[in-house]
């Protein structure tokens, strides 16, 4: 492949990920009304398009013809730097993950991934924990109590989370001996007894993960970052218009990553059956992408489920959880699968 | 010669982040700076092709030990510092100690092996394996001992923070 095309592959692989993404997590939102809606009895947004549907495009819409405010007394560059600086870094973990195998055309087998390099997991996790800078910033630039408490919380959840989620991976890596998604996703392939969860054993791995990845999202049973019923909106009060809008896509985004990351260290990934040699060869290197964005959705819908579901943590519970409860787990996990490794070997 | 072009892009990078460091009034724009200086190195460590060392200070150092920097910088809410306009004893001393020790490197470095001076691409020991079995194997000793030093540390640190106040 010449340097033109490759140039071209990738240029084009960027915008569609990107687009996909970006559609997603608006589709997100909405997915999130419509089934807290429905938890608590509501129906959710139903005024604009069947089902509520066109929903994202007028809270976007709403969102670009906001007024945009800038309190007086912020730290101003790292008022507007703040906000980039977590979308930005949502955005840049997407560009690792496999979302299928390799799809032909023109004679050349594309992968369905932006980039695959041998330390891709390392990558993800450096990424997202440049991210907490933009939380910790906006509370600190906004000058406002709230957002400043909000960035505290945040930037002491994300660090005490961060060292469990690292931990949880340790297993899988052990198992399969390579940073690269797409290897551990080949590690997997086959019927779902090959999983991670099952045939690597890594169960509680999977719990240490699914906790871990909450809190560093923000999310209930973990959101006091955000606790609106304390600190009004947390870390993002003072912004507004586009900038809030930033923040909310770069939360959704990496609720992304974290569910595609799940399905990829523990689930399989794209593994699935394609049907090779029954349906054409285009479409069963596609049917791959469909089994991993059922994965995908499944996550999101857990996440919401549990946003729905579970009340919120007291912080000493909060700060207990991680280092008395989960920490020992994910040590005693990896001790243990490396003590399996080793005997297998 | 991209690698070169790199190696420049990032190394003045690094210097020019230290030097807003050292310039910068107020502490979270210091720290900021750092967190550049700490990307900046990770870059250098990747052109080497130690891409896990790479990864890693990016982790610790920028995503974790900075963070609880500016952590701790809200929490006390520091305020602009005061600039002194520099002590004379500092100047004295201070400027010819740096020339004096930048030219000493610069000579160790010049008469010194060819093998300790130059290192090309991806000749360093890169990938998790390799470390591993270094810090496991032939470095053990000294690696188990910086963790008992690092868990005295933390042992001190608690016992210095839960101090009863009688």
């Amino acid at each position: 492949m010449s340097i033109g095309t490759y140039l071209i592959v990738a240029i084009v692989k960027i915008v569609v990920f990107l687009f996909v993404l970006l559609t997603g997590v608006a589709y997100t939102v909405w997915l999130e009304r419509k089934v807290v809606g429905h938890i608590q009895n509501r129906w959710g947004p139903t005024r604009v398009g069947p089902f509520g549907l066109l929903q994202p495009l007028a809270d976007g819409l709403k969102f670009i013809f906001k007024e945009d405010l800038t309190p007086p007394y912020v730290h101003k560059f790292l008022y507007i730097l703040a906000p980039m600086l977590s979308l930005i870094t949502a955005l840049i973990s997407i560009s690792l993950i496999p979302v299928g195998n390799t799809i032909p055309i023109a004679g050349y087998n594309i992968p369905i991934q932006i980039t695959d390099t041998n330390i891709s997991l390392l990558i993800i996790l450096g990424v997202t924990s440049i991210g907490v800078y933009g939380v910790a910033l906006a509370g600190w630039s906004s000058n406002s109590k709230y957002s400043m408490l909000g960035s505290l919380r945040a930037s002491a959840q994300m660090i005490s989370y961060e060292v469990a989620l690292g931990l949880s991976l340790v297993g899988v890596l052990m198992l399969t001996g390579s940073f690269s998604l797409r290897r551990i996703v080949e590690h997997q392939a086959g019927w779902f007894w090959h999983w991670n969860i099952i045939e690597g054993g890594q169960i509680v791995a999977f719990f240490i993960y699914l906790c871990a990845a909450y809190a560093e999202t923000n999310r209930i049973p973990f959101d006091l970052p955000e606790a609106e019923t304390e600190l009004v909106a947390g870390y993002h009060t003072e912004y507004s218009s586009m900038k809030f809008a930033m923040f909310f896509m770069a939360e959704y985004a990496n609720m992304v990553t974290v569910a595609c990351l799940a399905s990829i260290l523990f689930l399989g990934g794209y593994s699935g059956p394609t049907f090779a040699g029954f349906l054409p060869p285009i479409l069963s290197s596609l049917l791959p992408i469909f089994w991993f964005l059922v994965r995908v959705v499944f996550f999101l819908f857990v996440y919401i489920w549990v946003r729905g579901t579970l009340p919120r943590f007291r912080y000493d519970q909060l700060m207990a959880f991680s280092w008395k409860f989960l920490l020992p787990l994910s040590l005693a996990n990896v001790m243990i699968t490396g003590l399996v490794v080793a005997l297998r070997a | 010669m991209v690698h070169l072009i790199l190696f420049i892009i990032f190394g003045v990078i690094c210097v020019a982040g230290a030097v807003n460091l050292l310039a910068q009034k107020h502490p979270i724009n210091s720290a900021l700076s750092l967190v550049v200086v700490m990307g900046a190195l990770a870059g250098l460590y990747l052109l080497l092709g130690a891409e896990f060392l790479a990864a890693i200070q990016v982790i610790v150092y920028a995503g974790a030990i900075m963070v609880l920097f500016v952590f701790v910088i809200m929490l006390l809410n520091a305020g602009e510092e005061e600039h002194t306009h520099g002590s004379k004893i500092a100047l004295l001393f201070g400027v010819p100690g740096m020339v004096v020790g930048s030219v000493l490197i610069a000579w160790m470095l010049i008469h010194s092996q060819p093998s300790a001076r130059e290192v090309t691409v991806g000749q360093l020991y890169g990938s998790a394996r390799s470390i591993g079995q270094l810090l496991f194997g032939q470095f053990l000793l000294p690696f188990e001992i910086t963790s008992v030093l690092i868990l005295i540390a933390i042992m001190g640190a608690v016992v210095l923070a839960r101090r009863e106040s009688q």
